[in-house]
């Protein structure tokens, strides 16, 4: 019960942060819609085609903007040596990672939905017929790439050009997230029986909780000195 | 004195194993029925595959070594791991699009084993510029474990993609099922150059953990001089 509490006291303090400053919010949002708008001009999909191109263009505007995020979700720690205030409060490392995670989840779904409005406006694009299947498998992909963007977000904000540096380790490692998360996304938006992309939603079942089960172990490293 | 010896014997014997193996690979395996001479560079390509896919596993053995005891040794093994891994790896991407030119007609086709082979690639590529970036090299050692063991995650399944979908890439030959397997010239002509590729990459291995002690060595030399100057 006591860990739930710091828990729940952790994430309400990082979205206070956040409503405070409604930085990282704003940025992210507006960036993943500028993705979505480029890709409009570079393809200028109609019909058929943007059903094609539509998981492409949603995940790698997912992916830019989480990228956003996860470089700021410690930023704001850095200010006042707050890192070093939750180091020495008496808490499991791995609470103050979850808590982090799901702060970061909370903002890059925000920032999926607008995506989402975006394209489905530009796109002409309805995707209320598959929204049961579609909403599981953008949740678990988004679980599965905050699950290790956010410990690598830690790590990189200990290098020089983090802002690169976290886009290469992220990239590579959740590239099975990414190559199952797009083909589930286009079984079900083409309206497939759910039979036919189950095994790519259960890799992306299988490899969030690998993610999110080691970065919750191995957070006590990242944030010893 | 001793250690360099025991180098000296381990380079002799990665000679000797590999020039052992380049004859068995171009004179004593036989031609291949449909794609005669050129599918010789799987004596080249697989050994490579193997060394690589070791390279990560040193990686994270180091990695997990070095956050359990924190041991000098275990970090550094982690690093040489990296670097040597990544060579061969770069073999793997050389080799694989030479061969896949005259037998598929083209030099790259994004498949599960292609685009996982290619994943393990940027990720050695990350941890080596991980390691050149860190403001703290204190922390160094601390984080690239972490990024070690995470991005591990990858390789089983690069290892397991021609096993588990169906690819362009060619069916494994080695604990590939009933069905599987090589001509027994064959089969000792690759066993042999797998072991030979393995030889070699634990002799730079070697090297590269002994760089790494006589770098701080001279270090600790240079702080020591700087030292008594003051």
């Amino acid at each position: 019960m006591r860990a739930l509490d710091i828990l729940w006291t952790l994430f309400r303090k990082d979205l206070r942060i956040e409503w405070r400053q409604r930085e990282t919010l704003a940025s992210i949002c507006v960036f993943g819609v500028l993705v979505v708008l480029l890709f409009n001009f570079a393809f200028t999909p109609a019909g058929e085609e943007s059903l094609r191109l539509l998981p492409g263009v949603l995940w790698i505007a997912f992916a830019f903007a989480g990228i956003l995020g996860f470089n700021r979700s410690f930023a704001a720690e850095r200010q006042n040596a707050c890192l070093d205030g939750l180091r020495l409060a008496p808490i499991e490392p791995g609470l103050i990672y979850l808590a982090k995670m799901l702060s970061s989840l909370v903002f890059l779904a925000i920032a999926e939905v607008v995506i989402i409005f975006a394209t489905a406006l530009w796109y002409n694009f309805s995707f209320v017929p598959s929204i049961k299947w579609f909403v599981s498998i953008v949740f678990l992909g988004t679980l599965g790439y905050v699950g290790v963007g956010v410990t690598f977000g830690a790590v990189a904000a200990n290098t020089r050009m983090r802002e690169v540096m976290l886009p290469v380790l992220q990239f590579p490692v959740v590239v099975p997230i990414f190559i199952a998360a797009i083909e589930a996304t286009s079984g079900a938006l083409r309206g497939e029986a759910s039979s036919q992309f189950a095994s790519w939603v259960r890799l992306l079942v299988v490899f969030s909780v690998i993610f999110i089960v080691l970065s919750f172990l191995l957070f006590e490293y990242v944030l010893e000195e | 004195m001793k250690k360099n010896s025991s180098m000296t014997v381990h380079s002799l014997l990665t000679l000797a194993w590999i020039l052992i193996s380049l004859y068995l690979a171009f004179i004593f395996a036989p031609n291949e029925a449909n794609q005669g001479n050129v599918y010789r560079i799987m004596y080249i390509h697989v050994p490579c595959a193997w060394s690589a896919l070791v390279g990560y596993t040193v990686i994270f053995a180091g990695s997990v070594g070095y956050l359990w005891k924190r041991s000098q040794f275990a970090d550094d093994l982690a690093y040489a791991g990296a670097e040597v891994g990544f060579i061969f790896c770069c073999c793997l991407l050389i080799t694989g699009p030479l061969w896949a030119k005259p037998v598929w007609g083209v030099w790259w086709v994004w498949d599960p084993r292609t685009t996982l082979t290619f994943v393990l690639w940027l990720l050695f590529v990350g941890y080596l510029l991980l390691r050149t970036f860190f403001v703290n090299p204190a922390q160094a050692a601390l984080l690239s474990a972490v990024v070690g063991i995470i991005g591990f995650v990858d390789v089983p399944i690069d290892y397991m993609a021609i096993r588990w979908w169906r690819t362009q890439h060619p069916q494994p030959v080695i604990m590939g099922g009933p069905d599987s397997g090589l001509p027994p010239r064959m089969e000792i002509a690759l066993f042999t150059s797998i072991g030979a590729f393995l030889c070699l990459f634990f002799y730079l291995l070697r090297q590269r953990l002994h760089m790494g002690t006589a770098r701080r060595d001279l270090e600790q030399l240079r702080r020591g001089e700087t030292a008594t100057e003051f």
